[in-house]
Formats: C-alpha cells, sequence, structure tokens
C-alpha cells in the first residue's frame, strides 16, 4: 500500500480511538464528582458556594484530560506532521 | 477548516504580517483599555452613580470576593494581575458571537503568552512575600529528592494551562464549524450558546488557578506566621 494512505489510514483511526478512549475516563470522573457535589449540597446547602467554585475548577481539572485527547484529535486529523515526510 | 487563528493572514506588507490572532488580541485590549478610561474619567463617590460605573464596581468587588475566598488573604496586590487575566479571556471568549470574530484564545500562541505570565507571576509573588531563599527552599519540601519533580510540576501545570484553555475555545469553534455542515440550521446557535457558557468558565478557571498557584508559592510563610502567633 501507499505510504501516504498509509499515514492517513493510521491517523484516522488513531483519531478516533483517541477521542473514544478519552472521553470514558474524564466522563466517569466528572459524573463522580458531580455526584459528590450534589449530595455535599443536599447535606449543607449553607455551602453551596464553595462547593459549587470548588466542582467548576475541579470539573476544569478533569475536562482538561479530553481536552488533551481533543487536541491531539485535532493535531492528527488537520494538522499531521507525519504527512510532509510522504507528500512529493 | 483551519485549526489555528494564526494562519489568517489579514495584513500582509513585506516580512510585515498581521494574522487573525494579533488583530483580535489587539481589538480586545483596546476595547477593555478605552472603555475603562471612558467609565473611570468620571467617577462618583457621592449621589447617583453612573450604570457603568456600577458595573465596574460589581466586577471589581466579584472578583476581590473570589480572591479573597481562594487565597484566604486579602486581595489587594493579586487584583490587578487576577483581575486582568480574567476580564481579558472573559471578553475574548464572550465576543465570539460577533460574526467575523476569531477569539484570540483559540490560538496556542496567546493562550501559551497567559501561561508563561501566570509562570513567572508566581515566583515573583512567591519572593515577594517570602523572600528568595524560602521561596526556593519550597522546591525542596518534603525532602531533596522532590526537586526534580517539583520542577517538572512547575512546568507542566503552565502547559496544561495553556492547552486547556485553547483546548476549549478551538473545539467551541470546530464543533460549530462541523455542525454547519451536518445540520445547518437550530444546532450550531445551540452550540454557540454553550461555548459562551464555556467560554466564562475557562476565563473564570484559568483566574483561579492562577490566583491557587500563586497563593501556594506565599502559602508558606503564612503557616509559619500562624505558628508563631500560636
Amino acid at each position: 500500500m501507499e505510504s501516504l494512505a498509509l499515514v492517513g489510514i493510521i491517523s484516522i483511526a488513531t483519531a478516533g480511538l483517541t477521542i473514544a478512549f478519552g472521553s470514558i475516563g474524564p466522563a466517569l470522573g466528572q459524573g463522580r464528582a458531580v455526584s459528590q457535589a450534589l449530595s455535599s449540597i443536599a447535606q449543607q446547602p449553607d455551602e453551596a458556594n464553595t462547593i459549587t467554585r470548588t466542582l467548576f475548577v475541579g470539573l476544569a481539572m478533569i475536562e482538561s484530560t479530553a481536552i488533551y485527547c481533543f487536541v491531539v484529535t485535532m493535531i492528527l486529523i488537520f494538522a499531521n506532521p507525519f504527512w510532509n515526510y510522504f507528500l512529493p | 477548516m483551519t485549526i489555528n487563528p494564526d494562519q489568517i493572514v489579514l495584513f500582509e506588507w513585506g516580512w510585515f504580517k498581521i494574522n487573525s490572532t494579533i488583530f483580535f488580541t489587539w481589538l480586545v485590549i483596546f476595547l477593555l483599555t478605552f472603555g475603562s478610561w471612558l467609565i473611570t474619567r468620571k467617577l462618583s463617590s457621592v449621589g447617583e452613580l453612573s450604570r457603568w460605573q456600577n458595573l465596574l464596581e460589581v466586577l471589581i468587588n466579584g472578583i476581590n470576593d473570589q480572591i479573597r475566598e481562594v487565597s484566604r488573604q486579602e486581595p489587594g496586590p493579586y487584583l490587578p494581575f487576577v483581575g486582568t487575566l480574567f476580564i481579558f479571556i472573559a471578553i475574548s471568549n464572550i465576543l465570539a458571537i460577533v460574526p467575523g470574530y476569531v477569539p484570540p484564545t483559540s490560538s496556542l500562541s496567546t493562550t501559551a503568552a497567559l501561561a508563561i505570565c501566570v509562570f513567572i507571576a508566581v515566583p515573583i509573588f512567591g519572593i515577594a512575600h517570602q523572600g528568595v531563599l524560602n521561596y526556593l527552599r519550597q522546591y525542596l519540601q518534603p525532602t531533596f529528592f522532590m526537586l526534580p519533580f517539583n520542577l517538572i510540576g512547575e512546568l507542566s501545570r503552565t502547559l496544561a494551562l495553556a492547552v486547556r484553555l485553547y483546548g476549549n475555545m478551538m473545539s467551541g469553534t470546530i464543533i460549530v464549524a462541523i455542525l454547519l455542515t451536518i445540520t445547518p440550521l437550530i444546532f450550531p446557535v445551540v452550540m454557540q450558546a454553550l461555548g459562551l457558557l464555556t467560554g466564562l468558565i475557562q476565563a473564570y478557571i484559568f483566574a483561579i488557578l492562577a490566583m491557587v498557584y500563586i497563593a501556594s508559592a506565599s502559602k508558606a510563610h503564612q503557616e509559619i506566621e500562624k505558628k508563631g502567633e500560636e
């Protein structure tokens, strides 16, 4: 097979796998964090402000792992550095 | 479709290029400084407040409260830096609803610059708070062998700050562009609204994380003070 086509196939398949696996972990983590925060707010409604703020910061930290996967996916699809080696 | 607004060149004259990142960054800077100058030109402490002065006061008070709650210190020295980060990122993200506008934060160069600002500000605030030796001693906590890990942590959190903001903003524009080709009628509007929310949250998180890092660099001093009081 031509190496250019091979690079394309592998890049696209890897991009799909990356975003698929990369979103599983953060989704589970965010679900846990939100459920814990909700039960904490239910127990202590007075502390809702602090809990919500910490929750948002924590969610952003968790989400950043998914964002890294997304960035890698976008690089693989739109800015693949390996094209240049095989482009005529 | 492009994932990098640095490649959109708006104006070119020989080697001198203005790409859309630079242009819109300067637009936001101009909007912020000119707007603030216009509002703060005639402040009044008695009688009726102007609407815009009220807006700025609410904003500054809100940022002050957040800084005070996160760092448990007086917000005075941190307000200019953290507040500017927040307002700049928030405005550049919110303006994304204006057609033709490309948020400068969806370029990795802008977010990397902002993250490097935080990277430099942390030791400056830390040294100002507790002196050079005490600040450097923090890197040897809890033992000498943790030094490389502390250094790596310092670098990787800077990288994480930059890539987080970039990824969030870039994903917003990309998802809207992809949806436009599939369902061009209503869904892009919904995603745009969601993009506004994420934009604001990311601005808030960037500022809060910068504050947390700065506060952690100037925390050891406080603990020593507390022990002294006891």
